[in-house]
């Protein structure tokens, strides 16, 4: 089953079949989506009416393009404003932590170790109401001891920022461990046998090799910040962002002005993803 | 650090190392142990009158007499484990393909396709479900216009459907860990095994399937754990029909107020996810830091 060895091209063909059709399989669902937010029509179903750009500037009821949606617009919006700290702490941890883990040597670093890969097999959903209940606790106590209203411990966008730091700091941890740990000590010991002091070392030495993995780290937490329902579900207050406020219309049904919003999503998501496809591949090439 | 850290005076070693500490000791004590400990405080109370608490495994109880939570639990780890299954049956001849057969350029152009899906967020993913399975879509209207049925057919809030939707949604996290496993496995070997007189069915099963264990291994927890703990897809292709675990959480929290009973479940998910990943670990002979790192 490797080139080398000679197969029948019957066994050929059904396993090239075979993958041409997983690849439709992973496909269709993206392609319909993006398809229909072209269609004329007040649903996102069939028949086909022709095709319009309605749903992406349309301003008139009921054709009201997602570019004139207030709604799913602030929805955006506060989305980006989740993912912007969330990214921020995380990286800022994440680097912290990759530091500690590839360099430093203390009692317990194992214990510690795998008590910061433990959120990965945390289901979100459970991590969204153990954070739900314990800041409620200590909302309660704070207000019963002295009498104050710790307003953002109760359900918000702080606590759903607080959430997603909660495991995304993990993956930025293991992200940036790894390419920390192909980092060669000699050049910064180099640096300080020049003259330079630790912390010079490790903003001119360290910090540009670790680029890539910054950057990369920092869109991973972007994009998963931005796409995160489960633990977002649990924690969220008034302010819905992006992934709730979909699943709110598609659960009443909604026009394909969603399908519209969807396909920039998969556009700009792509991209990234390209993007740090691409910082990876420069990293393997140095 | 042991070379560096010659070079830096002792002392200023040991507070350097606690000061870089502090944040991942506020991080997993405030954000993940606390927090998990007093979701099984709470699990483990009962509300007497207002603002008073007593000890008691009431919601425990409940959990275990109550046939409806007790059944979804059941059916939810039953249908994680088939998608569990599914998932590594379809995803494994795909990973064979584009480590073993694909070469050069094809190859991670085959392997960018299948992870460009997964940048895509799962809503979005979901949507594309149903407008391809409702009664008024895509698949129900080619059927029509095939001859093959006579009316619409509604194809979503079955258990077809949410099997199909999950198992979508896993592909990568199996077909990432499977192709990186088969790359490492060495032509030569599958070649001498063919040379000794094995055929593809002897070949796969003892040569390829062994060495592509650990991979198998960590696809399949965390497979398992994502759609244990899945509550989008479950809930929009299922419908009011999906009985999923998480929406029992979500409606004890969110709809009933009731957090006692809402956080003894979330435990009860908790258990069941660490047991099984614990149980796929120890079969496989592996540890944590290898699967995920």
């Amino acid at each position: 089953m490797i080139p080398s060895i000679p197969q029948s091209r019957y066994a050929k063909g059904i396993y090239g079949a075979y993958v041409t059709l997983f690849f439709v399989y992973l496909a269709a669902p993206l392609v319909v989506v993006g398809v229909f937010a072209f269609n004329d029509s007040l649903f996102p179903s069939m028949p086909w009416e022709g095709a319009t750009l309605a749903w992406f500037f349309g301003d008139t009821a009921p054709y009201i393009g997602i570019f004139h949606d207030s709604a799913l617009l602030r929805s955006i919006g506060t989305s980006a404003f989740v993912a912007v700290w969330v990214t921020l702490l995380s990286v800022t941890v994440g680097t912290c932590n990759a530091f500690l883990f590839e360099r430093a040597r203390f009692p317990g670093k194992n214990l510690l170790y795998m008590l910061a890969i433990s959120p990965l097999v945390i289901p979100g959903v459970i991590l969204g109401i153990s954070i739900l209940v314990f800041s409620n606790a200590i909302a309660n106590g704070v207000e019963e001891a002295i009498g104050w209203d710790l307003d953002f411990l109760r359900p918000g966008l702080f606590l759903v920022i607080i959430g997603q730091f909660a495991f995304i700091t993990t993956i930025t941890t293991l992200v940036i461990s790894a390419r920390l740990r192909k980092f060669d000590i000699t050049l910064e010991e180099a640096a300080l046998n020049l003259g330079a002091s630790r912390a010079d070392a490790i903003r001119t030495i360290t910090i540009p090799y670790l680029k890539p993995a910054l950057i990369g780290a920092a869109i991973v937490s972007f994009l998963m910040s931005f796409e995160n329902f489960n633990t977002t579900l649990m924690l969220v207050g008034s302010d819905a962002p992006l992934t709730i406020a979909m699943f709110d219309r598609l659960k009443q049904g909604s026009t394909p002005a969603l399908n519209a919003l969807s396909l920039l999503l998969m556009v700009v998501s792509g991209g990234l993803a390209l993007i740090s496809v691409f910082a990876q591949r420069d990293r393997s090439s140095k | 650090m042991k070379n560096a850290s010659g070079s830096v005076a002792g002392g200023g070693l040991k507070l350097g190392v606690l000061l870089m500490a502090t944040p991942l000791l506020l991080w997993l004590l405030l954000l993940v142990i606390l927090p998990h400990l007093d979701l099984l405080m709470v699990s483990l109370r009962e509300r007497i009158s207002y603002g008073k608490y007593a000890f008691s495994f009431t919601n425990y109880i409940e959990f275990f007499t109550e046939p409806l939570y007790w059944n979804t639990y059941v059916r939810t780890a039953t249908m994680s484990i088939l998608a569990t299954a599914l998932t590594l049956v379809i995803g494994f001849p795909i990973s064979y393909y584009i480590a073993k057969v694909m070469r050069g350029r094809g190859k991670s152009v085959l392997f960018l396709m299948c992870l460009i899906p997964f940048w895509v967020s799962e809503l979005v993913r979901t949507f594309g479900w149903m407008i391809l399975l409702r009664e008024s879509g895509v698949i129900s209207h080619f059927l029509q216009w095939a001859g093959l049925v006579d009316g619409p057919v509604e194809m979503l809030y079955n258990d077809v459907t949410i099997m199909v939707g999950l198992v979508y949604t896993s592909m990568l996290f199996m077909v990432v860990p499977l192709v990186s496993v088969l790359d490492s496995l060495d032509d030569s070997l599958i070649e001498a095994g063919y040379d000794l007189g094995g055929n593809a069915f002897t070949v796969t099963r003892d040569i390829v399937i062994p060495h592509a264990m650990p991979g198998i291994a960590s696809g399949c927890i965390v497979v398992f754990m994502l759609t244990l703990g899945n509550y989008l897809t479950p809930n929009l292709l299922g419908g009011k029909s999906s009985l999923w675990f998480t929406e029992q959480i979500y409606t004890q929290f969110i709809t009933r107020f009731n957090w006692e009973s809402g956080s003894a479940f979330g435990f009860l998910l908790l258990v069941l996810s660490s047991l099984i990943v614990w149980l796929g670990l120890k079969l496989s002979r592996q540890t944590l830091s290898d699967t995920v790192g």
